[in-house]
């Protein structure tokens, strides 16, 4: 019993992950129908700038700064991307934008790797503490994650439904040609998607990097997949789709290893994949698009 | 250009020789017309004439040349989301609704460029009492509405920008005729508010009733423009699109 409720913390923990990961990339498909294959390699290079931050900062930066500058710095990186590599290929077919983004990626992960060739260590940010919640053993890092993704989040949720800038982003997901009509740039709002979704993916970047300390350049292919992954389960283009599906995910992962040898894990996560897209095609929440008249 | 040159009245809307193309084929070729404050304009034509292209150009979503002038002011390189500050606000074909937005946040979208809150609630509820069916579905998701109702609230968002003039792109699309006459009695009262219309139509009839004056536009050219009553009695109006 303590085994299950142990194994459901980490499941917790890591669902989390993927979720804030598979945020980035279901807020770029809701707004421009496309997959930005460059996210995983931005979530890594999440992990590597808080390691820069922490090495060169000449000041101890806590927590919660390091997290801003993170964001704000990955989050300014995906709108450049957009800006320069994606926005002009805006009215071509989706392919190119889409093989675009896949060299983007290669280029992030490759400039790394020439910096940084081998895996890092990634210091300490704070003093790690564990409890032991009736015979449950649960890092401060682990609620750390835990705490930061819910509050992104029920943030970006209320943003997404209550807010101007929501209202927004969501007609520019239901019909771009339409939004300019009403005063709105659509330039602008896809900018901010990106800010926004791109910063969650380097904040989850380093909480990763925390959490499993070792980063290497290469971390954002196959957890960006994964997080790819969780995001078309839940359906992509949904945002509560996209945690629902990172729970799942993180789930199955945590199980499978805890019951199953270690190896079968991304066999069973992406088998999952493949089985729930026979029966749901859209994902678990979402809809056939609408056939417009 | 049947218009002559001793109209007094003020010119809203000035189209000097628009063209439009599409990669390279011309979609309409060179027209001219002009819209004065206050009036009822429309453009009639049939399929592929070119009508929702001449709008669409207009309201800056797809390139033209020649010169609009709107409101005094040349409307060329501004680009769509900065002309409905300007006072030009587009129902387009087909309505334009954001389906997975509530009718109310699809009429605060319309006000989107307005900061006044007061007056925004205040024009969201004048709207209201003019189209109650919209009320009962305020907070329903407005893809949930019937074609009507969607039509009811694309011209109500248009409203809400306080725009000097509206442009409306076959507003009786699709719809029964029980609808189509609700829609007009709503133009008619748009229209006695204020509000200049250029209304484009295939139901030249319809159109033709309510317009003070109208052009035909046929392949991307205007062979004829003039008052309503002209253009209702012309021989070649009625055979082409009055059906006498």
């Amino acid at each position: 019993m303590a085994y299950f409720a142990q194994q459901s913390v980490n499941a917790i923990s890591l669902g989390f992950l993927y979720a804030l990961i598979g945020l980035g990339y279901t807020m770029v498909y809701g707004v421009l129908t496309m997959i930005n294959f460059a996210h995983g390699d931005l979530f890594m290079l999440g992990a590597f700038v808080c390691l820069l931050l922490v090495t060169f900062s000449p000041v101890a930066l806590p927590f919660p700064v390091l997290l801003v500058l993170v964001m704000a710095i990955i989050g300014g990186l995906g709108v450049l991307i957009e800006r320069l590599a994606y926005r002009p290929l805006r009215q071509a077919p989706r392919v190119s934008a889409v093989i675009t983004a896949l060299g983007c990626g290669l280029v992030i992960s490759n400039v790394t790797l020439s910096i940084s060739p081998y895996s890092r260590a990634m210091p300490e940010v704070f003093d790690d503490r564990y409890f032991n919640v009736l015979g449950v053993g649960v890092s401060l890092l682990q609620l750390l994650i835990i705490g930061v993704s819910l509050a992104l989040m029920v943030g970006l949720d209320v943003l997404i439904y209550r807010t101007r800038f929501g209202m927004a982003l969501r007609a520019v997901a239901f019909d771009a040609k339409t939004v300019p009509l009403m005063g709105i740039s659509v330039n602008r709002i896809i900018s901010l998607t990106f800010l926004i979704g791109t910063g969650l993916g380097g904040a989850a970047g380093m909480l990763y990097g925390m959490a499993f300390p070792v980063i290497s350049a290469s971390m954002g292919v196959l957890v960006g997949w994964k997080a790819f992954i969780a995001a078309v389960i839940g359906g992509i283009g949904n945002i509560r789709g996209a945690v629902l599906g990172g729970f799942i995910l993180g789930t199955v992962e945590i199980f499978s290893v805890a019951m199953l040898p270690s190896t079968y894990r991304d066999l069973i996560s992406y088998s999952l994949l493949l089985v729930i897209l026979i029966f749901k095609p859209y994902g678990i929440l979402g809809r056939a698009p609408n056939v417009k008249v | 250009m049947s218009e002559g040159t001793d109209n007094t009245e003020e010119i809203l809307l000035d189209v000097r020789n628009l063209t439009v193309s599409y990669d390279g084929i011309p979609a309409i070729k060179g027209i001219s017309f002009q819209v004065k404050r206050g009036e009822i304009f429309t453009l009639i034509g049939a399929n592929g004439a070119g009508k929702s292209s001449t709008l669409r150009a207009l309201s800056g979503l797809i390139r033209h040349g020649g010169e609009v002038i709107f409101s005094g002011e040349n409307l060329r390189g501004i680009p769509a989301d900065r002309i409905v500050a300007r006072g030009l606000a587009h129902v387009p074909e087909g309505r334009g609704i954001f389906g997975n937005l509530t009718v109310l946040e699809n009429l605060r979208l319309g006000a989107w460029l307005r900061r006044d809150r007061r007056g925004i609630q205040a024009d969201i509820e004048r709207v209201l009492d003019v189209l109650p069916r919209l009320r009962e579905r305020l907070t329903q998701p407005s893809g949930t509405l019937s074609g009507g109702e969607q039509q009811m609230l694309a011209i109500a968002r248009a409203l809400m920008s306080r725009a000097k003039m509206l442009l409306l792109d076959e507003p009786s699309m699709g719809l029964a005729p029980k609808l189509i006459a609700d829609i007009y009695r709503v133009l008619r009262e748009v229209h006695a508010a204020g509000t200049t219309l250029l209304l484009v139509e295939q139901n030249a009839n319809l159109a033709l009733g309510l317009a003070h004056r109208a052009a035909v536009l046929e392949t991307g050219e205007i062979p004829l423009c003039s008052d309503s009553a002209t253009l209702r009695a012309s021989p070649e109006v009625q055979r082409a699109y009055l059906g006498a």
